[in-house]
């Protein structure tokens, strides 16, 4: 069983995609680096830090970005929102199966800050595109680096998300929560409470993220190419639509009405009724969706 | 500048928006059409409960209103930086504006953003950044961060960064910075109202944010990468 947490962005994309299948757009080779590291003194990278192009997934052809989380954490730059942007809006012209995005990211790239923040504003608007054409979008997240800053906003905005347990996804990291407010508000060397707050177990149970898979490429890949035929089964809800963004704020709403007062994921996960909460964390994926698959929250 | 008076000058012609716990909301007469106002004030730190109150009045006027535009008001100092906003899954809360503010336009809502004090990263991305177009006012702040702090993260001494901002805007804070790179449409200066009901009149549901950036010279790659991709010959 291949790790998908140790894995590089193409060893993903060859344990998720069909063999043989994956072709790169603007690969490595042309070299299409960040015109502002230099300046800094900061290394590049040939790919500005993401893998994109299409594949096979059971068969189908489907769109893939990877981000590398080895370079600068797989953060955002002009360059690489360019490129994932690209890829939605050529998606929107050659209509594959699903878009798959493989996100590992803390952000925006603060090297490059105001056109890396612009750069992810417009990959949210480029996803929510390819959605209204009724192309669904699955976001995967397993990486060690999380998905975190506005790709946790974006990664929200794509039809569903898999994770694996070792996967986080979120807004602020811990340390920047710490640095603002205090150890006592985050402690971001707790590495359980960490993880109880963002880890894929506890948005699997919220209903942030639609299904909980083992740390292996086979598993996300079996998770991606399921989600995106629950998708199509259900093709009316691969755009936006009124009554199920009406739905989504009441769901978001209840949740702060019965949790808003907790202090810890553990008091959420007793809510809920888990039986035996503390020991969650100690569970296999399998085991853990067998233990709360009827109650967690979300569809 | 204070939301009160922000208001007074953007709506001559009469408002109805209130403050309560930093949320704006109301309705106000542009060129002689009612209007959604919603927004933020006193830097509002962008926590669950906010951003879902400006995500319901969204919702409120695609249901209820049938495309009325809507004028968002910007200013916030980003996301609220708490252990319990993280837990309850803040991303989730501001996707959900994003999201409404995304279906208003494509129920053709036509959707004006203005950062008349400040506007920092997560805050303004799901603000005025999904709007049709963003506009701002002379003294707004815009930024991700400031530059002692990107000098810290990033090991460039500030006095370096400080040189090199002067040519490039991706590093420093400011909206002409983002005027340049194509994130703010247009600065305002004069005359508010007449500038909002035209940018109304102007609302397009087209982003044409990385073409602003590339004829203005603040972002070089960015349309042209985007287009690489386009262009890009598929596989044999």
């Amino acid at each position: 069983m291949s790790s998908y947490l140790e894995a590089n962005a193409r060893e993903r994309l060859f344990a998720l995609l069909d063999a043989d299948s994956f072709y790169e757009f603007l690969p490595p080779e042309l070299r299409m680096v960040s015109p502002h590291l230099g300046q800094l003194d900061a290394p590049v990278s040939f790919d500005d830090g993401v893998a994109i192009g299409q594949g096979r997934l059971h068969g189908e052809c489907v769109f893939v970005a990877a981000q590398e989380g080895g370079f600068m954490g797989g953060a955002v730059g002009e360059v690489h929102g360019a490129k994932l942007t690209g890829l939605l809006l050529r998606a929107l012209r050659e209509r594959p199966y699903a878009v798959l995005l493989l996100l590992e990211t803390g952000g925006v790239r603060l090297h490059e800050a105001n056109a890396g923040l612009i750069a992810v504003s417009e990959v949210m608007r480029a996803l929510l595109e390819v959605r209204a054409a009724g192309i669904p979008v699955i976001v995967l997240v397993g990486g060690s680096n999380g998905c975190f800053g506005g790709m946790g906003i974006v990664a929200r905005c794509a039809n569903a998300i898999v994770m694996s347990e070792e996967g986080r996804l979120a807004m602020s990291g811990p340390e920047v929560i710490e640095t603002a407010n205090g150890v006592e508000e985050y402690d971001a060397r707790d590495r359980a409470l960490v993880w109880r707050t963002s880890g894929g177990k506890h948005r699997y149970l919220l209903g942030d993220c639609q299904m909980l898979v083992a740390d292996s490429g086979a598993a996300f890949r079996q998770a991606a190419f399921d989600l995106a035929q629950e998708s199509h089964a259900n093709a009316g809800n691969i755009p936006l639509t009124l009554a199920a963004l009406e739905a989504e704020q009441q769901f978001l709403q209840n949740r702060i009405d019965r949790f808003g007062a907790a202090a810890d994921p553990l008091d959420i996960w007793r809510a809920i009724g888990v039986a035996d909460a503390a020991q969650l964390p100690m569970l296999e994926a399998e085991a853990f969706v067998a233990a709360t698959a009827e109650l967690r929250l979300g569809v | 500048m204070d939301w009160k008076n922000l208001t007074a000058a953007l709506f001559p012609d009469g408002h109805t928006v209130i403050e309560q716990d930093d949320f704006l909301s109301g309705t106000a007469v542009v060129d002689g059409s009612t209007v959604t106002v919603i927004g933020t004030t006193g830097h509002a730190a962008i926590g669950v409960e906010i951003a879902l109150l400006q995500a319901q009045a969204i919702l409120a006027t695609v249901r209820h209103h049938p495309q009325q535009s809507i004028v968002i008001l910007v200013d916030t100092q980003g996301q609220r930086l708490r252990h319990r906003d993280e837990m309850l899954g803040i991303n989730s809360y501001m996707a959900q504006l994003a999201k409404c503010i995304d279906l208003a336009r494509r129920q053709q809502h036509k959707i004006v953003g203005l950062v008349y004090d400040q506007a920092l990263s997560g805050g303004f991305i799901t603000s005025g950044l999904m709007a049709d177009a963003c506009y701002a006012l002379p003294d707004a702040t815009i930024r991700v961060m400031g530059l002692p702090a990107m000098a810290r993260i990033t090991k460039v001494p500030e006095a370096r960064l400080t040189e090199l901002a002067k040519s490039n805007p991706v590093f420093a804070p400011g909206a002409v910075n983002y005027l340049h790179m194509g994130g703010i449409e247009a600065i305002w200066d004069g005359d508010l109202a007449r500038q909002l009901a035209a940018a109304l009149r102007a609302a397009s549901p087209q982003d044409r944010r990385s073409a602003a950036g590339l004829q203005r010279g603040g972002r070089s790659q960015a349309w042209q990468v985007t287009q690489a991709v386009m262009d890009y010959a598929g596989p044999p």
